[in-house]
């Protein structure tokens, strides 16, 4: 299916992320340029090293709080002389500017590519608490090639979209709420022991269930808090990646595949576009899902995280509400360790690149109080609905 | 309700004011006799450009559903109900809309419903009732 696997020559060589405020009161470029510079200086890089930029969805919309700096902005600002950058919202979701950014570098544009992404959703929402709203993305008359098919029905948020998706994975598999809510538990128990979390104070069952409904089956707990964020992955190649102070993690396979629409209704309900990028992921690689030591997996809603969990094979189809069912196995101390860091719903909605930046510190062994047993193997995964991307990320 | 409207252009103005005459109009191939959703110049399928509205029976089953509580902005009224409606016509073939006329608490997964229009301006939204004769 596939011959030229060239993300193979391309390694994480450092990471950085700035401090997660709810709000914060530094600048967004402030914050960005925290977690740049700090992940250069991981790589054991200069800004001069770095030729360059990739980021997802960069400042696609008149700077707005979902993601307020892009490549433009960032190259000026930090002085970067790249041979290559790009943005944009259209592509495999939160983690497209990676696989753009290694893409670069396999072709060979680029020796080091700065990835980041920048959000202020939090300060936003101290202004306008409809910020987020989808009827407020557009004045006026609807021309989303997309979203208009949505809003004329008072779908206000994608959490309207993701609670279908919920509601059909329990109609066909049985899946029961108590079941869902270990993905919300299970991020909490994880942000105590994280410093840098947003939520960090313990949740209960009990709370959980009794927690405001916001669109059935989803409740406030199923989803991300908003924060104010900014994280950064430098992309080297590998040859050059030996050469830093980190041990390179390699790019082992990358899933971008849609072979659906881009659509949120006329898609797989219970298998989204997740199902296509991680057929794609698994043909690119001999690794298997019995591999993988920790699992990344984006949780805008937690239906998302169930949903990946699938499509990945990290369990069978149908099955996620029976593996998550009492939070054991997907536990810090579990057979698969998920969302180490607190994921979005409690460490805080970095958007896509968090949990990028939560695999390496796993895999490098830096993630203190919260550090699961050592391996090799990561799965990072991120999107929902025909958004979907996902990286298998291994440490030799 | 205060409903954003949608921009009508050449692809989409068939399924937006289909209602004035009663119709649900989704777009046809006459090459591969699918229909297709959203509406555009070409056949997603066949790529043939022989493709324009059709009238469907406005027929379909709930696939799935949510009631929405969030009060997103001041105007809407809560709770209410969103549903992705799969039309009889075509198997994934399927439409987000509300129900209507039905308690939140009586919905089901697999209920049959029927379109009705609401008119707004220059569009008639297709809304969706649960049918009382199945």
């Amino acid at each position: 299916m596939f011959d030229r696997i060239l993300e193979k020559d391309v390694a994480i060589s450092g990471i950085g992320m700035s401090e997660v405020g709810r709000p914060s009161p530094l600048s967004a470029m402030k914050l960005t340029t925290d977690a740049c510079l700090q992940a250069i200086a991981d790589a054991g890089l200069s800004k001069d090293d770095i030729d360059g930029v990739a980021c997802w969805p960069g400042d696609n919309n008149n700077g707005d709080a979902f993601s307020p700096v892009g490549p433009n902005a960032l190259i000026s600002t930090l002085g970067l002389k790249v041979n290559w950058f790009g943005g944009g919202y259209e592509g495999p979701g939160p983690l497209a500017g990676i696989i753009n950014g290694a893409m670069a570098i396999a072709a060979g544009f680029c020796n080091h590519v700065l990835v980041f992404r920048t959000i202020t959703e939090s300060t936003k929402r101290q202004t306008d608490k409809t910020a987020s709203a989808l009827n407020n993305k557009t004045i006026g008359r609807d021309t989303s090639f997309f979203w208009q098919w949505y809003t004329p029905f008072d779908v206000m948020s994608a959490i309207n979209l993701a609670a279908m998706y919920a509601q059909r994975h329990m109609f066909e598999y049985g899946t029961k709420e108590e079941q869902l809510a270990q993905i919300a538990l299970t991020c909490r128990a994880n942000a105590q022991v994280n410093p840098n979390a947003v939520f960090r104070t313990p949740l209960s069952m009990d709370e959980y269930m009794s927690s405001r409904m916001i669109s059935s089956p989803l409740r406030l707990f199923d989803c991300d808090v908003h924060c104010d964020a900014s994280t950064a992955i430098i992309l080297s190649r590998s040859d050059l990646a030996k050469d830093g102070p980190n041990q390179p993690i390699r790019i082992e396979a990358i899933g971008s595949a849609l072979h659906q629409p881009w659509s949120w209704d006329q898609i797989n309900l219970t298998g989204m576009a997740a199902i296509d990028a991680a057929k794609m992921m698994w043909a690119r690689t001999d690794y298997k899902p019995s591999d993988v030591g920790n699992a990344q997996l984006y949780d805008g809603f937690s239906i998302f995280t169930l949903i990946w969990l699938e499509a990945l094979g990290l369990c069978p189809p149908g099955e996620a509400g029976n593996f998550i069912e009492g939070g054991q196995r997907i536990a810090r101390d579990g057979e698969l360790p998920i969302n180490t860091n607190g994921g979005q719903l409690s460490g805080g909605r970095t958007h896509g690149l968090g949990y990028v930046h939560e695999a390496c510190t796993q895999l490098w062994g830096r993630a203190g109080e919260r550090q699961i047993n050592p391996h090799q193997v990561a799965v990072a995964a991120s999107g929902g609905g025909p958004l979907a991307g996902s990286l298998l990320l291994v440490k030799d | 309700m205060s409903r954003k409207l949608p921009a009508l252009t050449q692809d989409s103005r068939s399924f937006w004011q289909g209602g004035a005459k009663g119709q649900l109009l989704i777009h046809f191939c006459t090459q591969c006799q699918r229909y297709f959703h959203p509406p555009g110049p070409i056949c997603p399928t066949c790529g043939n450009d022989g493709v324009g509205p059709k009238a469907v029976s406005g027929r379909g089953t709930i696939a799935t559903f949510t009631i929405n509580h969030q009060q997103w902005n001041p105007n809407l009224k809560v709770p209410y109900i969103v549903a992705m409606i799969e039309l009889e016509e075509q198997l994934g073939l399927r439409l987000v809309s509300n129900i209507t006329g039905t308690a939140p608490s009586d919905i089901r997964i697999g209920q049959s419903v029927q379109v009705r229009f609401e008119a707004i301006e220059d569009v008639w939204i297709p809304l969706f009732e649960v049918r009382q004769d199945v």
